[in-house]
């Protein structure tokens, strides 16, 4: 077997994805809308290692910037999730109170159709943010918080399941006796005990949150042009299958190769939390 | 049992009561009139008339009353009299689209054969591989073959459909040329060649919706599968002569039903969910599509409709489970 510590080859993929994304602005420093007119449906060569696309574009810059954007949405997502998650379940877990109401809750957000309700909020909620924020602000936030607002009951009911049977434990009515709050309480004893399954769904959480940005951006109401993400990369290849398959195939398997990496990163912390 | 179908059907009521409230005020929350698209030169009498006339002169709560009543009582009642001959439902006003005027549900209805057609084979193509690989790879837990068969569920999980689309699109259609890219709804079957051009066409977007629900029950399966084989009576089984064919269909397979059956049909309306994207790839006209080309268009009677009609898919998909599990569980505190 291996050791549990020694990173997988799926791990190792998400590394090498993030590095790319990360490093990739300094070592390929063109901007992924500057267009290179004498270039159009340019092949792979020395100037544009993966051609370029119908205005001129360079795929490799593009790429990476998509890799920015699906990234960052996946972490803010990721972020808001597990965040109201975590909130649900420790008030379910430690208030007999609030149990059955917030578990209600959450039993009828696993029932709404979540694919249909985020495109009607990409689409009816576009320009309103737009126009507040500014179109690649808006845009952001719109999606993020509507990912984030509809994958958080994995999360919710996983941490009240771990909060109940920590509320049983001794050094809880220990805590309780010397007087301790109620925020103390989650602070020092709550959260600390948690961190592992909370981690594990947060990886779950990212993975799934790449998914849906890019199910959005590919049925054209996620992202725009200028501010692509790997999902938007693969709505503007797909027509140019036949003629140019690297412009779909590309980002497409980005996204493949990440969510499978964090998929993995999951399994290995649920490995270290609770070896085998 | 019956009293416990029956809890669980009220239970399902409020739940669905509850969706329908989120899906109203969500499109009610959106900005954005029906009546922007009209000409400024209208008069402002006329535009009044007009809002009166699709009702949009009412308040919100009485305009989701309407819409509920029309849910529930027109549509059925036209239905009936469509099968019956009666005319319960005639003079009440029918959910309309904006885009073309005709009724939302005769819009579903010419929408939903595709749809069900290739969703529904996907699904079982995809379920029958998912159990039989699930219980393959538990048999042989810890083997390359298991080790092969985890390794495609948890990629089958991580490719979105609409890359492994775009793959096989390049690789069957597009390289090898054996299968068409699009799929033709205005096809019809006659005779035997142009059932050989259908399934032809059948072909491509049903691996893609497949591959994905073999994904995610093959998982759910083999450890229901590892369960069942970790348990004493299945030591008892195998010490008594039984062949392990025997052992592993007839004892450990029927114990891991209940596992197994309950991921299958809840996962049944998610798939209607997911043929959102298959359908747009392929070019299937169903009914992710009819939701699409209606968001883009602005036709919200239309997807209100469909996302309501998904809702409820999932609500009865989930009651269905619950029913299963009672029916086939004989432990006590199901019953």
């Amino acid at each position: 077997m291996r050791s549990p510590r020694r990173p997988g080859p799926g791990v190792l993929l998400l590394g090498a994805a993030v590095a790319l994304v990360l490093l990739g602005p300094s070592l390929w420093p063109m901007p992924h809308s500057a267009m290179d007119l004498d270039a159009l449906n340019a092949p792979a060569s020395l100037a544009h290692p993966m051609g370029t696309d119908q205005l001129g574009r360079d795929l490799v810059a593009r790429l990476i910037a998509g890799g920015r954007v699906s990234l960052a949405v996946a972490l803010a997502a990721a972020l808001v999730g597990t965040g109201i998650g975590l909130a649900i379940g420790i008030a379910a877990g430690m208030s007999r109170r609030l149990d059955a109401p917030l578990m209600r809750l959450t039993d009828i957000f696993l029932c709404l159709p979540l694919l249909p309700l985020l495109l009607i909020a990409a689409s009816l909620f576009r320009a309103p943010l737009a126009a507040a924020l500014g179109p690649e602000a808006g845009i952001f936030t719109l999606i993020t918080l509507s990912i984030g607002a509809t994958s958080w009951m994995g999360t919710a009911r996983v941490l009240r399941a771990e909060v109940r049977s920590l509320m049983q434990r001794e050094f809880i009515a220990a805590a309780r006796l010397a007087g301790i709050g109620p925020a103390q309480m989650v602070l020092h004893h709550i959260l600390p005990n948690v961190a592992s399954a909370l981690s594990v769904s947060a990886a779950l959480a990212a993975a799934s949150a790449i998914l849906m940005e890019s199910a959005l951006s590919f049925l054209g109401l996620g992202f725009p042009p200028d501010l692509p993400s790997w999902g938007r990369l693969i709505y503007e290849g797909t027509p140019h299958l036949g003629t140019y398959p690297g412009r779909a195939l590309w980002p497409g398997a980005m996204i493949a190769a990440t969510v499978i990496g964090i998929t993995c990163l999951g399994d290995a912390l649920r490995n270290l939390a609770a070896p085998r | 049992m019956r009293f416990h179908a029956l809890r669980r059907l009220a239970m399902a009521l409020p739940t669905l009561l509850v969706i329908s409230v989120l899906i109203f005020a969500l499109l009610e929350l959106a900005p954005g009139d029906p009546m922007a698209q009209l000409p400024a030169s209208i008069p402002e009498q006329v535009r009044a008339d007009m809002r009166a006339a699709l009702g949009l002169d009412r308040g919100a709560p009485v305009r989701y009353l309407l819409w509920l009543r029309q849910m529930l009582v027109v549509e059925p009642s036209v239905a009936l009299d469509g099968l019956l001959g009666t005319n319960l439902a005639t003079g009440s006003p029918r959910i309309l689209s904006l885009q073309t005027r005709a009724p939302v549900m005769s819009l579903i209805a010419q929408r939903l054969p595709q749809t069900l057609v290739v969703v529904g084979l996907a699904y079982v193509i995809g379920t029958a591989a998912a159990v039989a690989l699930g219980v393959w790879s538990a048999a042989r837990q810890g083997t390359a073959l298991d080790r092969a068969g985890t390794a495609i569920a948890a990629m089958g999980y991580g490719l979105p459909p609409y890359f492994t689309a775009a793959v096989l699109i390049y690789i069957f259609a597009i390289w090898l040329g054996w299968l068409p890219t699009v799929y033709d709804t205005t096809h019809r079957v006659t005779g035997w060649d142009s059932a050989a051009v259908q399934i032809r066409q059948m072909i491509l977007p049903v691996a893609v919706l497949s591959l994905q629900t073999t994904a995610q029950i093959t998982r759910y399966t083999r450890a229901a599968m590892l369960d069942a084989l970790g348990q004493e009576y299945i030591r008892t089984a195998r010490a008594k002569g039984l062949p392990r064919r025997r052992v592993l269909l007839d004892h450990a397979l029927r114990n891991s039903w209940v596992a197994t059956l309950t991921v299958i049909a809840l996962g049944a309306p998610q798939v209607f969910a997911g043929a959102i994207i298959t359908e747009q790839i392929f070019g299937v006209n169903g009914i992710g599509q009819l939701l699409i080309q209606s968001l883009h268009a602005g036709d919200l009677p239309v997807v209100q409709t469909v996302t309501m009609l998904i809702a409820v898919l999932i609500v009865l998909a989930n009651l269905a489970a619950d029913l299963i599990i009672a029916r086939i569980d004989p432990r006590p505190e199901h019953a």
